[in-house]
């Protein structure tokens, strides 16, 4: 009764494309944003083959995979040589989420002392083995697609995987929040009501959710392409945001992504 | 293969769980030498990083945890802020959140049930495989999973780390016919979760009991959620913020493991099997029968037939969420203000697989002191261990690869979640 003997193709080579689900330093969200596709997952299961993807079967082929699905960031010793592994046998690696692609809410370790933090979480700190910082698998390995959110949209990712397989360019949007605000005809919360929202900044890609629900967005999916976050700052400090809370903003889920990163040490510095 | 040979069990990576871990048992002939639940997710440090940050942060950022029980987190968080800040919640938001949880429960319990723990007992690899000879089944699941996600779609704007929540309340609420479009979906659910209790209660259980502390919430009149004083079948009864006085993680020998205990008697079972055979009498009627008409009933000590009482906790969830819906009348305000106040508070909420504790201190500028947090996970990892030191040895004369998957499914019957548990353990048991 092996999962081997058992396997999904009788014995005979499959033809299908096969996926490889790899898991870093993360909270499982984005990998489970594929069993949270109801309605598309017996589909896709049948268009690919799901090859490795500890989290939904004991089936574990070898590689190499077509696609691999990357969540999470590098935060040990271990895992910075695992990935060199990982991305030498997929031809293509796309990273999944905020903490593969930018570092994830565990990169505040990366402006304080991680040996503090470890005493601080840990009675026995000695037994504890993690790099002073959370970094994003681009750092260690070439990437081929970095899909953005905390979470992912489980959507964008679908799209991402038909047009990988398909050789062609995915449609997922670069533009900001406030597209979507736009197209949802929601009224602009930072300057109807003076809201601090990230907006401006973020790229687009959860349907402007916060903004919706009303409350700012706290950039979930990031920095957009080419923000502009030096105006969003001082418009926030107009809105009677300190820099303290400024700076705090920019320093969530995707604290470590190059334009949030200096747009907070920039707060920090004032 | 019973008599002095020496055996190894070895999971490198423990499938369809939550997270990352493997498993280890080493035996000679039929006595357990070595248990090791390795844990090799890299830590996180979240009660490190929670420090500066301000209250109102705290339910975003714990729900990041766990992507599978975001709510819980953020229940956990909020009811422990609303505390140390001494705020009391309106009874309309209170509702709820209980809606909350039920979509939470419904979409993580059917997601366990049928496809992280139903393939172990019908021998299948995984649902998509299972899917292949009970396509039904299956289609049916994922109706019911989605239905648990639309619930939380609608409450929180999205299933995974949801955005409503906050301290105080919601920051924004459904509307009455809003919910009342779920009525139908719901309707569907309950009959779904009621075959489901029918259907689990067919699977073939091992013969494996054992003498368990079981811990949960109770409440004086509501199957628990959010709230109740914390009690156990041997006579432990507390408030939250008793916990950390009754309540100890142990470290063992060559390990960083944090494994909590009941101080002065060890280990103890947080989740569907605590609540269940602690709260039977709060289920409604329609989950009592069910449980009932299937010869469910308290108390259950056998960890494999969890799947029947999951599925039993289903059919509360889509009980309870229809009662929450018939009952709504929006709050006024969405939630109440929440001033800057330095405080302590601490929470219990039951997260799906059990227990969550959350304790914060706040200073007056409502910027985090110090958080504690402790996830099912990592108290029922002693149990865990537990249970395996004495089920491996009643496998001792099965083939190895039968044993292995045995011991597989018994960890997975506790719906261990390990990317919660990560960064309060690494390694863990190491013992002669």
């Amino acid at each position: 009764m092996s999962s081997e003997a058992k396997g999904k193709t009788n014995g005979k080579p499959s033809t299908r494309p096969k996926i490889g689900v790899f898991k870093f330093a993360s909270c499982d969200g984005c990998q489970l944003s594929l069993l949270d596709a109801e309605d598309e997952l017996l589909g896709v299961a049948g268009a690919v083959e799901i090859a490795y993807f500890p989290e939904a079967t004991r089936t574990m082929l070898k590689g190499p995979y077509d696609i691999g699905l990357v969540e999470g960031s590098i935060t040990t010793h271990h895992d910075a040589e695992r990935i060199q592994q990982v991305r030498r046998q997929c031809k293509k690696l796309i990273t999944i989420g905020a903490c593969a692609t930018a570092g994830g809410i565990q990169a505040l370790r990366n402006w304080k002392d991680v040996d503090e933090f470890v005493r601080a979480v840990y009675a026995s700190p000695q037994f504890i083995s993690t790099l002073k910082l959370s970094t994003p698998i681009a750092e260690h390995v070439p990437v081929d697609f970095e899909l953005r959110g905390c979470p992912i949209n489980k959507y964008q990712l679908i799209e991402l995987i038909t047009a990988t397989l398909a050789g062609r360019k995915p449609n997922i949007p670069t533009y900001s929040v406030c597209m979507e605000c736009k197209r949802k005809a929601n009224v602009c919360i930072a300057v109807a009501r003076g809201v601090a929202c990230l907006g401006p900044v973020t790229q687009a890609g959860c349907g402007a959710l916060c903004p919706s629900y009303d409350r700012g967005c706290y950039g979930c999916y990031g920095p957009m392409e080419t923000p502009n976050t030096a105006s969003l700052t001082s418009q926030l400090r107009i809105l009677g945001q300190t820099d303290e809370q400024v700076s705090r903003a920019f320093r969530s889920f995707n604290a470590w992504a190059w334009p949030f990163r200096k747009a907070s040490e920039e707060c920090e510095r004032s | 293969m019973t008599g002095t040979g020496t055996r190894t069990i070895k999971v490198d990576t423990l499938a369809r769980v939550e997270g990352e871990g493997g498993l280890y048992i080493k035996m000679a002939g039929d006595r357990v030498t070595d248990v090791k639940l390795k844990i090799y997710e890299p830590p996180r440090l979240f009660e490190a990083f929670l420090r500066g940050r301000h209250f109102s942060e705290a339910p975003d950022i714990t729900a990041r945890i766990c992507g599978i029980c975001p709510i819980a987190y953020q229940m956990s968080a909020v009811h422990a802020m609303e505390r140390a800040l001494g705020i009391t919640i309106d009874p309309a938001v209170r509702l709820l959140r209980r809606l909350f949880y039920c979509g939470e429960w419904i979409e993580s319990h059917t997601l366990h049930v049928y496809m992280l723990h139903a393939p172990d007992f019908l021998g299948y690899a995984d649902v998509i495989e299972m899917a292949k000879d009970h396509r039904a089944v299956v289609e049916k699941a994922l109706r019911l999973k989605k239905i648990g996600n639309r619930i939380v779609q609608l409450l929180g704007g999205r299933e995974i780390h949801p955005i409503s929540a906050a301290v105080g309340g919601f920051h924004k609420i459904p509307t009455k016919s809003q919910l009342r479009e779920m009525v139908n979906d719901l309707e569907w659910a309950l009959e779904a979760s009621l075959e489901a209790v029918r259907w689990t209660a067919t699977l073939q259980f091992p013969d494996f009991e054992q003498d368990y502390e079981f811990v949960a919430l109770r409440h004086p009149t509501e199957y628990p959620f959010n709230e109740g004083r914390l009690v156990s079948n041997r006579g432990l009864d507390i408030d939250a913020a008793e916990y950390e006085d009754r309540f100890t993680e142990l470290h063992v020998k060559h390990s960083n493991a944090l494994h909590s205990v009941v101080r002065g008697r060890g280990s103890y079972l947080v989740g569907p099997l605590a609540r269940f055979n602690l709260n039977f009498d709060k289920l409604p009627e329609v989950a009592q029968k069910a449980a009932l008409g299937v010869e469910l009933k308290p108390p259950v000590k056998n960890l494999f037939r969890s799947i029947t009482v999951r599925a039993v906790e289903l059919v509360f969830a889509c009980a309870e969420a229809l009662r929450v819906i018939r009952e709504y009348e929006p709050p006024s305000p969405p939630r109440v203000e929440a001033p800057n106040r330095a405080g302590v508070g601490q929470a219990i909420t039951e997260a799906p697989r059990g227990i969550l504790y959350h304790r914060y201190a706040v200073d007056g500028n409502g910027l985090i002191l110090t958080a504690k947090i402790i996830p099912p996970t990592s108290q029922n990892q002693k149990r865990i261990e537990d249970d395996l030191r004495e089920y491996a040895a009643q496998l001792a004369a099965w083939p190895l690869e039968e044993a292995t998957w045995k011991c597989e499914q018994a960890v997975r019957s506790y719906d261990p979640c390990i990317s919660c548990a990560t960064h309060f353990l690494k390694v863990v048991i190491e013992r002669e």
